[in-house]
């Protein structure tokens, strides 16, 4: 028995909130899941053999050799072929795909632009979210009519016809792919700041009519200093929260736009553009292992995403459970 | 007789009620209509009426917290309404306020320390180097101890919560301290600490207090004067002593007589009042509390009553008394 | 630091050990509350006095939180004599509350347990053992036998429907002797019981159009629309104002003349306990203090809590320089001593006080008190 201790003196808020967190059994599985989707997209690329585009050939005599590992033949020789659409085997864990690239390696690549993708946008929408919410809920009045209305807008707009625009656009103004995910990118967290105004601004005008913040409004505190110290600390844990589910979400725009093919171009690897093979019927049919392994990696992923959130916001706030 | 420290004289706070397609301005809420008083150094005034009848605004409202909308209020011989931002932050400090809730009012993400001396150190009240010195010696006089400077607020119980949010107003060094029901979400043996604590304080500091409050028996301990508010009117306004041996306005008859004694062989003569108070945004014509008044007369219907004095600083609003 | 972060370690680790054996206790209560087809022999039991409607026998409601077991009602004996109102008063967390809600068995699970104890509720079928009954037979109880008034009434109306359709509702689901046609008659008659005038324009009134205290008289009209032989009324008064609270306490007063029901009244306002109960029960720290009929409480209390109680409060038109007040704070509910609880606040203790727990003693027929200072029967 350890020796008597009074808890509720020792135990800090920032530990009741992992011990709830930690009970949460699907949250556990959630973060054992980014993690290791973490570890899978940005560490294993390091030991994988091939690259992201390197392409495979067999000689006219069944040898195999790769864009980057020629072994003296040339790709373009006659009798080479393309080693497309092969099985699952040894050097090729899930296959290639039909232009003779290494499936697995691509699915550590495409994840890779995936997550990426999700954190920059996540923090593009919160950074502006919070900027402007927190402003409206602060300052109220016009200004804050201004930027609801804005915000009001935004939602208005649907994101995937203004996708289709740009990606015409671009391809008319001759702008070269590579540049397609940064515009991809901003497009998504232009589009996606709205909801996180909202709630940060649903926030601080309940926050500000706390007593504490009146009571810093009388002890005389600079307005700057009430936002940076009161306010800013009691929204972080709903923050956190909307951050985690958005990126799960932000996740799956993004494969429904490479999808699509308005998303990451081809040469990148994206969960969303590898599946996009199944508007090939053979390959719907005959070849599972070319679409279904970045399409279980959408789903795993953006699963994780939500049972972290989900745990992390019964953990800040046990209320909302019941 | 000194000098007031407040004065506040025939002071107004609508707040707009907005409705309609374009939200225009429909109508008022008179939170507070014209009230005055004056609070001398080293004394209380008590304010007393039920929810919703203004008195909070009233603290609200001293404090430029509210902008006005009429009437002024003398702090220190400055009418805090002719200040501009940066003179009305200066004088902040002098004049305090505390809470209801004990809970609500401090901010949860930061320790005591921070929250009793940030403010200190905002307006420059003593140097850096000894303001953790400061706040442990305030933290002393408001009965905390020491080590509790790096603790948060949601380790403290009710009655050491309010003690903070005391220590947080006193360590500002104020001349007047608005106190909005100090004590109504305190249990009953913690109240009567805190008010032992606010009036020892008073004694030390010779501060003055607005002590705003619904419970009459807290309001006579502690108060030398007292005020009744029905529906942001003062319809009383009296000296402690007068005001309970000589309530005259129908109200406050019915106020003092409400009041549930804790004794089972008094038999209580309770004068109950019929109906609800009315709604602020539309009150009644004439007199304000005739819907409700035993004593009703037909010119109560239709006239505001005078506020008069009517001997010995005992102010009434009521037509009962005007044949005198 | 460093001290801070050891004590840190160790809080973690005994906050592990508590949450594992919380988990084991509550699951056995759990289990045992989820039985089917519980013959009804097992709650079955008989009243010690058959005046009363309600005994509570060495009551224990425990909560399994993660920083212990709170010991919130540890061993509560009340007796309800049969059309008396009862209170109980005490301070935020000293149980009263909780005592309640055992009573109607709504204490929140799984953390939440009775752990021991007997409540015998006198039905006019045979006297019943709330503790064991199940939960399907104590749905026909509550709010039909024994009914309940909250503190808010702002909170325990349902804001999107009439006020006339949720006692209907009531009234349908209680009273199946009540015709159809007769639900709305009967509504409107609850609601002139209660002193609301106009009783057809309420009747189709949403709450938020209503008044504090004109809501509080719908919520008690609610609850006496079944014929409850028992009222738990909890802080019924304490979030109005004192003229409305005036008004509701001259109501109950004047009902329970009119219904011939129990009521328990529980309040941390001395002020209305003088005025309405016949006996009261004083609770600190989840025990019962002192217990009597109120004027033996109020005029000659003997436990040290109920006079400094009595005394902190200030009295209108009772001048004194500077009030009595207790010192100190409740002790922590999960770490209770072991000698009475109230000791180190107390400034008559003495060396007896640290002998152990003090029992509740008779000292009188109608008083009795649980402190050291008082021997059985002696004044």
């Amino acid at each position: 028995m350890a020796k008597d201790i009074n808890l509720e003196k020792v135990v800090t808020p920032g530990q009741l909130v992992r011990k709830r967190f930690l009970r949460n059994k699907l949250a556990i599985v959630g973060v054992f899941i980014l993690l290791g989707m973490f570890l899978f997209s940005f560490v294993g690329p390091v030991f994988s053999p091939y690259g992201e585009y390197t392409m495979f050939y067999f000689t006219a005599e069944g040898e195999e050799f790769s864009s980057e590992d020629t072994k003296g033949y040339d790709p373009a020789g006659s009798g080479v072929t393309i080693a497309n659409k092969q099985f699952p085997s040894r050097t090729h864990l899930l296959g290639t795909d039909k232009d003779g690239r290494d499936i697995f390696t691509r699915l550590m690549y495409g994840g890779r632009i995936s997550l990426t993708i999700g954190f920059v946008v996540v923090f593009f929408q919160i950074t502006l979210g919070v900027t402007l919410g927190g402003i409206a809920g602060y300052f109220g009045g016009k200004v804050d009519n201004l930027i609801m209305r804005l915000v009001d807008v935004i939602y208005c707009l649907p994101t995937l016809p203004i996708m289709l625009i740009i990606s015409s656009l671009l391809i008319a103004y001759s702008i070269p792919q590579t540049q397609k995910i940064y515009w991809l990118t901003l497009v998504m967290g232009l589009m996606g700041w709205a909801s996180v105004a909202r709630l940060v601004r649903g926030q601080i005008l309940s926050l500000r009519e706390q007593e504490f913040m009146v009571a810093t409004e009388a002890t005389g505190i600079h307005p700057i200093k009430r936002i940076v110290k009161h306010l800013v600390p009691n929204v972080m844990p709903q923050l956190i929260v909307v951050a985690t589910m958005g990126m799960g979400s932000v996740i799956l725009t993004e494969a429904a736009y490479s999808y699509l093919g308005i998303g990451v171009p081809f040469p990148f690897a994206s969960w969303g553009n590898m599946v996009n093979v199944v508007s090939d019927t053979i390959i719907l049919r005959e070849y599972i292992f070319m679409w279904l392994p970045p399409g279980l990696c959408i789903l795993v992923t953006v699963l994780g995403f939500n049972f972290v959130g989900d745990g992390l916001r019964d953990a800040f706030d046990p209320k909302m459970k019941r | 007789m000194s000098e007031a420290i407040l004065k506040v004289d025939n002071l107004k706070k609508y707040f707009p009620i907005k409705g309609g397609l374009l939200q225009k301005v429909v109508g008022h809420v008179k939170a507070v209509d014209g009230i005055s008083f004056e609070v001398k150094p080293g004394s209380t005034f008590g304010l007393v009426g039920e929810s919703g009848c203004g008195k909070t605004t009233v603290g609200r409202t001293l404090l430029r917290l509210h902008e006005n909308n009429g009437g002024s209020v003398i702090f220190d011989n400055k009418d805090i309404f002719k200040l501009n931002s940066k003179e009305l932050r200066n004088i902040r400090p002098e004049i305090q306020l505390i809470f209801q809730d004990p809970y609500s009012s401090l901010s949860p993400k930061m320790p005591v320390g921070e929250i009793i001396g940030e403010a200190v150190r905002e307006h420059k009240l003593v140097p850096e180097a000894e303001l953790r010195g400061y706040v442990m010696q305030v933290m002393r006089e408001c009965g905390l101890q020491d080590h509790h400077i790096d603790r948060y607020p949601h380790e403290f119980s009710g009655g050491q919560r309010q003690r903070i949010c005391i220590a947080r107003a006193i360590a500002l060094k104020p001349k007047v301290v608005v106190c909005d029901e100090p004590v109504s979400a305190l249990d009953v043996s913690i109240q009567a600490q805190v008010i032992n604590l606010l009036m020892d304080l008073q004694k030390d500091r010779n501060i003055s207090y607005v002590f705003i409050s619904h419970d009459l028996s807290v309001v006579e301990h502690i108060s030398d004067e007292v005020g009744v508010m029905y529906l942001g009117n003062l319809v009383e306004k009296a000296p402690k002593t007068e005001i309970f041996k000589n309530p005259m306005h129908p109200y406050t008859k019915a106020l003092f007589s409400a009041i549930p004694t804790p004794d089972p062989t008094v038999k209580m003569n309770r004068i109950v009042l019929q109906g609800d108070i009315p709604s602020p945004a539309n009150p009644p014509s004439g007199c304000k509390f005739h819907t409700r008044c035993r004593e009703c007369m037909e010119v109560c219907k239709t006239t505001a009553p005078q506020y008069k004095n009517h001997g010995n600083d005992h102010f009434v609003a009521c037509h009962l008394y005007d044949k005198k | 630091m460093a001290r801070k972060t050891a004590e840190q370690r160790e809080a973690v680790k005994k906050m592990r050990e508590i949450a594992k054996s919380n988990k084991a206790v509550m699951k056995k209560y759990e289990t045992e509350k989820k039985r089917k087809n519980v013959p009804a022999s097992e709650y079955q039991t008989t009243m010690k006095n058959p005046n009363n409607i309600l005994e509570i026998d060495n009551l224990h409601t425990y909560f399994y939180t993660d920083m212990g077991i709170v010991r919130s009602v540890n061993g509560v004996n009340i007796e309800i004599p049969q059309g008396k109102t009862v209170a109980l008063v005490g301070e935020s967390g000293c149980g009263k509350s909780v005592t309640s809600l055992s009573i109607m068995k709504l204490v929140r699970g799984p953390s939440g347990q009775i752990t021991n104890g007997e409540i015998r509720y006198n039905r006019p079928g045979g006297a019943i053992d709330i503790v064991k009954t199940p939960i399907k037979e104590m749905q026909t109880i509550r709010g039909n036998e024994i009914s309940m008034i909250f503190q808010e009434p702002m909170t325990s109306l349902n804001p999107v429907f009439r006020i006339g359709a949720q006692i209907d509702e009531a009234i349908k689901l209680h009273r199946p002797d009540v015709k159809k046609d007769d639900v709305k008659k009967q509504t409107i008659k609850m609601l002139e019981l209660v002193g609301i005038a106009r009783a057809e324009g309420v009747y189709s009134c949403f709450p938020h159009e209503l008044s504090g205290g004109m809501r509080q008289r719908v919520m008690i009209a609610m609850s006496l629309c079944c014929n409850p032989k028992m009222i738990i009324a909890d802080e019924p008064t304490t979030a109005l104002d004192v003229t409305i609270q005036a008004q509701v306490l001259e109501l109950l007063r004047d009902l329970k003349d009119k219904i011939d029901a129990s009521i328990l009244l529980i309040t941390h306002d001395l002020g209305v306990v003088a005025e309405m109960a016949d006996y009261v029960v004083v609770m600190y720290a989840g025990r019962i203090v002192e217990q009597g009929t109120s004027h033996e409480v109020f005029l000659n209390p003997k436990h040290p809590y109920t006079i400094g109680l009595i005394k902190s409060k200030p009295v209108v038109n009772q001048v004194v320089d500077r009030l009595y007040s207790i010192p100190g704070s409740v002790p922590n509910p999960v770490h209770l001593p072991n000698h009475c609880y109230f000791k180190d606040r107390c400034d008559k203790a003495d060396g007896r006080c640290n002998s152990g727990i003090p029992e509740l003693r008779n000292i009188d027929d109608e008083h009795k008190v649980a402190c050291h200072l008082y021997k059985e029967g002696n004044k």
